[in-house]
């Protein structure tokens, strides 16, 4: 239940933040909360880790790995995006 | 101090981290920083996982993060901006992916969770990480042309989809125990499968056109399902992350159905462009007044304000940096330079932005619908590249296709010239009368020779 009250809280949070991003910067907004959403790989690493079947080891390697794609990806994706963003 | 209590102290500085690192996505001047924020925060998160969780074995995470850094740092590295709402669909369906993994592998290690809140979180991380992993991937197939960018349609569609909700529903009763007639397991991954089916036939009826709405809802999609991966596994710092991506996709998505004039409903179910209603064979006969690379410059050359809007055919012509050059060499002669952004004018949500700043266009140069519609009554000239529907006057009639949807005021300015391959129709498939109005100039040609031939003709004015 906890869970959910967080749930819901961080949604509006996260609506209170993001309404206010430019439409300049939405691309680079999406492919950072892309990256956030990476934060599976927390998920990936407990089941991982604890896997104790060769079933289980496969689809939590397999998780870390995507959600490595992901996470290192997206942030680098948008870094690059963002560092071309300049003012003359 | 307990470790366990450090750790959640770590895990609630990431959280915080995440949205800190989203509110200097504000402005274009903090948003580096914030961006940077954001994944020292994912670092965090990462080390206090490693070090809370008890690790049977090393190899394979180790190979698992070594292999997904790789894999991520090189597309990052190598990928066109063109190419950028690819990439990010494609991102978005490892993320997805990801979740629902962590999803099936909870429930593959206990079959017999039942109605509990794990079990109901596992089904719900399942189903929205395995729609949005196939729905990726077919996305990315469009955007890549890797297949038809064209809706697939078949009879009975939407009634054999709300058939597949219903068997899906079904089989997750089934998984959760509720339904004896199957093992828990057995019905799991029948569940698993329609999941991805469901993200394959969700995607493939819409459009190309529609993959900005697409790629903003998938990636909303793939917040839900880190969220309900965090319900799973019992970590808020997921739940926390997960949901702000959730409202960031959601927010986005609003924002494209808005600026189409349409509902997500409308986009899912759609039917849109290339519409019968219209006899196509008109489309293109009235006389135009054409200018040449010569005329165009003498108009843009010789005036106090002009306003450029750039469209996709600017993009897919990689024009982007012979544009800028006039925009610079108009500078120079003491013309105001502004760039005018629909916000569906690019693949996603802020592309053209983006292609825009890689071609070294001042960011403060760049503006939205809202910020410049006032502002055509008083330009001496707008310069259209590559872009129809969202400068189409019929957007006032109530009676055309695109009734409502937001456009660019261009018809207000003193002079219209339209850049352009041929009077051929944008998406919405409709002829476009600002073409045939007494201010408007038809510059034909290829975006990037065009704009080439512009370049040198401004150079010559006196």
């Amino acid at each position: 239940m906890v869970g959910l009250y967080v749930f819901v809280l961080a949604t509006l949070a996260g609506r209170e933040v993001i309404t206010k991003v430019p439409p300049t910067l939405h691309t680079p907004l999406m492919s950072g909360a892309n990256a956030v959403s990476g934060i599976a790989i927390v998920g990936a690493l407990v089941v991982a880790g604890r896997a104790d079947g060769m079933l289980q080891t496969v689809l939590g390697v397999t998780a870390i790995t995507m959600a490595m794609v992901n996470v290192v990806g997206g942030f680098l994706v948008t870094d690059r995006m963002l560092s071309m963003f300049r003012k003359r | 101090m307990d470790a366990s209590f450090l750790v959640e102290a770590v895990y609630l500085l990431s959280a915080t981290l995440f949205v800190v690192g989203l509110k200097r996505l504000q402005s274009p001047a903090t948003a580096r920083a914030g961006n940077a924020i954001a994944a020292f925060a994912m670092l965090l998160a990462v080390l206090a996982t490693v070090v809370d969780a008890e690790i049977l074995s090393w190899t394979g995470i180790l190979v698992g993060m070594v292999l997904g850094s790789v894999i991520g740092g090189f597309a990052a590295r190598r990928v066109e901006m063109t190419s950028m709402p690819q990439l990010v669909g494609i991102f978005n369906g490892f993320g997805g992916a990801a979740s629902a993994l962590v999803s099936v592998t909870e429930f593959v290690s206990n079959p017999n969770v039942g109605v509990s809140t794990a079990g109901v979180a596992i089904l719900l991380g399942t189903l929205i990480g395995g729609v949005t992993f196939s729905g990726s991937f077919i996305a990315f197939a469009k955007l890549q042309e890797l297949m038809t960018g064209n809706p697939i349609t078949f009879p009975g569609q939407n009634l054999f989809n709300a058939f597949l909700v219903i068997v899906v529903l079904g089989f997750a009763t089934a998984a959760l125990g509720l339904v004896g007639a199957l093992e828990p397991l057995t019905a799991f991954y029948i569940f698993c499968a329609i999941a991805v089916v469901l993200g394959v036939l969700i995607v493939i009826p819409i459009g190309g056109a529609d993959m900005p709405v697409v790629i903003s809802l998938l990636n909303s999609y793939s917040g839900l399902a880190a969220s309900a991966a965090g319900f799973v596994i019992g970590n808020m710092v997921l739940i926390v992350s997960g949901a702000l991506v959730g409202a960031a996709g959601l927010i986005l998505t609003q924002l494209m159905c808005k600026g189409m004039n349409r509902s997500l409903a409308n986009v899912a179910f759609g039917g849109f462009g290339g519409s019968a209603k219209v006899d196509r064979a008109q489309i293109g006969k009235r006389p135009v007044r054409r200018a040449d690379a010569e005329a165009v410059a003498a108009e843009l050359g010789y005036v106090n304000s002009v306003v450029v809007v750039p469209g996709y055919g600017l993009a897919v012509a990689q024009a982007q940096h012979e544009l800028r050059k006039v925009g610079d060499l108009l500078e120079a002669r003491g013309v105001d330079v502004k760039y005018a952004i629909h916000p569906v004018a690019g693949r996603m949500p802020g592309h053209m932005n983006v292609l825009l700043a890689e071609a070294d266009v001042s960011y403060d140069k760049l503006f939205d619908l809202d910020e410049i519609n006032d502002d055509f009554s008083n330009t001496d000239a707008v310069l259209i590249v590559g872009a129809n529907d969202v400068v189409n006057p019929a957007s006032r009639d109530p009676q055309s296709v695109i009734a409502g949807m937001p456009i660019l005021d261009v018809d207000k300015a003193r002079r219209v010239i339209v850049m352009k391959r041929s009077l051929s129709p944008g998406f919405a498939g409709i002829d476009n009368d600002l073409f045939y109005m007494d201010n408007t100039l038809m510059f034909f040609g290829d975006a990037k020779d065009a704009m080439a031939d512009l370049v040198r003709e401004v150079r010559e004015l006196a």
